[in-house]
């Protein structure tokens, strides 16, 4: 601790005005606060400085996605070994997905990172951690499989078009790694969707099973047949999908871990997971067909639905701020999900559509609500 | 203003002005940056976003726009006096669809595939504010020279913003220019730039380049 002190100490006068490196100045303080607590102080008036500030929230939701991102991990493996019709130990399956998965963070957060500074670099905004949590969240919510430059672009489009051109942490519209993800969905299908990206290795084909199928649930509904698995491996989550999406388990986990922190809004979580079986339920009482049929609880389970509701859908830059306006947003959230998934399975992933919409029409919500509550208080003061 | 008050203002002007006086210059040039009808005004931008997945189509369109622009403003010009401003839209209406009725003429007969992929935004320049807005803006107060020019300048102004976005989308969406795979066989095409959203974000991106460069600051 004491060396780097002395070595940020000892650099220091290179990086402030006059010094030589003085034009990466928003660098280097990112970097000396990222290691140390920040000594600013308040200079005028009484202000209250919460312990709370936006590194400890993004290191908090880094903390939640952990169980499903190490779960993840040796799922990837577990996938792969079980179509290759090999028995790996746990550890096997865990380091193999840890190879596989490593580069793709890495890139993820290498390119979005360099990005983020070198905007704050040329607008001289300090530095934060805005990117921790979507440099982390845009790796779990891709296939195992997907090609490193394309979760380059992704990031880089994710950080520009989604977050930048808006003015940067705080003032986005949409959640970042969900501009990431539906960029690639609608750039390139053939890696983003289908039987064969969500198990690794299954494109290139060699040495698979006899009759192993890489399809999804939400694969298999798009062609209008029933769930394969049971609804307690869906819940566990060991079935082929995206890296950090496939068990609701560890979502919960990492739900429950945010909702005690105070950090992730539980609203948001219920409304979404009541909104999703509400309309489950209707569509169950319709019925008809394969799709209205499917069980209003698997839709909980299937799909990136727990991650999405959880960990995205609660993100609380695009997310509705008002009390009542969580509620109509989750609710709506959950509600669209299904019925995207129902009525349009050519997109099969519907929670990704659901929130991006959602987060287009939560300031609206918003605005509806504050207004309603003035006209309430207003129309008291008359009677 | 009514056309008296024009005409008065005519009058007052030295008669004998050289075809490409500065005045006239800017009428070309300012359409093109600091005025640009689709990155400044922002109209014509649903066109802007259909017809630019590719090149050669993109250029079809750009001329066709840009003749219908040039020779509307033309004929409404010569035209001001004697339209009843009451009834100016109706006449604005009719010349530009006459032209692009030939135009539309045009391009089945002699490049049939180009107006097939065109379809109907040949038919809807019509309707594009940009020939509207010049109308209503500078043919209707104009001499037919000048208003030729503007015509011209806004016809170049729209073509050049198109040409930037149609030749980013195709060669990023599909990896060729003018139809050759200048970026291989085996280049995975982008679908977000085919579509219609990717041009928007185009566009948008070029917008903010062109703002970055010219210095603009929000109105508060």
């Amino acid at each position: 601790m004491k060396f780097l002190r002395n070595t940020l100490d000892k650099l220091k006068p290179n990086f402030e005005k006059g010094g030589k490196l003085s034009f990466l100045h928003s660098v280097f303080d990112g970097m000396e606060t990222f290691m140390f607590v920040p000594n600013h102080t308040t200079k005028t008036g009484s202000h209250i400085r919460d312990g709370i500030d936006l590194k400890r929230t993004m290191f908090m939701v880094v903390l939640a996605l952990i169980p499903a991102t190490l779960f993840g991990m040796w799922n990837e493996g577990y996938q792969y070994h079980l179509a290759m019709g090999q028995t790996a130990s746990l550890f096997d399956n865990f380091l193999f997905g840890f190879l596989q998965s490593l580069p793709i963070i890495v890139v993820s957060y290498g390119v979005g990172l360099g990005l983020e500074f070198m905007f704050c670099q040329m607008k001289g905004h300090p530095i934060n951690e805005g990117f921790l949590v979507s440099g982390l969240l845009i790796p779990l919510c891709l296939p195992p499989d997907i090609p490193l430059w394309m979760v380059a672009i992704a990031t880089a489009f994710a950080v520009i078009v989604g977050k930048e051109i808006f003015g940067g942490t705080g003032m986005n519209v949409l959640n970042p790694a969900l501009t990431a993800r539906v960029f690639l969905y609608i750039a390139y299908p053939g890696e983003m969707s289908g039987d064969l990206v969500w198990v690794t290795g299954l494109k290139e084909g060699v040495g698979i099973v006899d009759g192993y199928s890489g399809a999804t649930t939400l694969g298999l509904l798009a062609v209008g047949k029933e769930m394969t698995i049971s609804s307690w491996d869906a819940f566990m989550g060991w079935i082929p999908g995206s890296m950090g999406e496939t068990s609701a388990l560890m979502c919960l986990i990492g739900g429950i871990f945010l909702i005690i922190t105070g950090i992730g809004s539980w609203q948001i979580m219920l409304s979404t997971v009541l909104g999703a079986l509400g309309m489950g339920m209707i569509l169950n009482a319709v019925g008809g067909n394969v799709y209205y049929d499917f069980p209003a609880v698997n839709h909980l389970l299937i799909g990136g639905f727990a991650f999405g509701a959880i960990f995205m859908a609660t993100d609380p830059v695009s997310a509705a701020q008002t009390a009542r306006g969580k509620w109509i947003y989750g609710a709506l959230i959950g509600i669209l999900t299904v019925l995207i998934r129902v009525f349009n399975p050519a997109y099969p992933e519907g929670i990704m559509f659901a929130i991006l919409l959602m987060n287009v029409f939560a300031p609206l919500v918003d605005y509806y609500v504050v207004k309603s509550n003035i006209n309430r208080r207003l129309s008291r003061v008359k009677a | 203003m009514s056309a008296e008050a024009i005409s008065t203002v005519e009058k007052a002007k030295p008669a004998s002005e050289p075809l490409f006086s500065k005045k006239n210059r800017k009428l070309i040039n300012n359409p093109l940056d600091a005025d640009n009808p689709i990155t400044v005004q922002v109209l014509g931008v649903c066109s802007a976003l259909a017809v630019t997945v590719k090149l050669i189509p993109t250029l079809y369109m750009c001329i066709s726009v840009t003749l219908v622009v040039a020779l509307s403003n033309l004929l409404i010009s010569l035209m001001r006096k004697v339209i009843p401003s009451r009834i100016r839209i109706i006449v604005q209406l009719l010349v530009v669809a006459s032209l692009v009725a030939v135009v539309d003429q045009m391009l089945q007969a002699y490049a049939y595939d180009v107006s097939k992929q065109l379809s109907v935004f040949v038919g809807l320049i019509i309707t594009n504010c940009i020939v509207m807005g010049r109308l209503e803006a500078f043919a209707l107060a104009n001499k037919p020279w000048p208003s030729v020019l503007d015509g011209i300048g806004n016809g170049l102004g729209y073509s050049m913003i198109l040409i930037i976005v149609a030749f980013f989308r195709e060669l990023l969406g599909s990896g060729s220019l003018f139809g050759y795979k200048v970026l291989g066989e085996n280049y995975l095409g982008n679908g977000v730039l085919m579509s219609p959203v990717g041009a928007c974000i185009a566009l948008g991106l070029l917008i903010w380049a062109q703002r970055a460069r010219n210095g603009y600051t929000e109105e508060a």
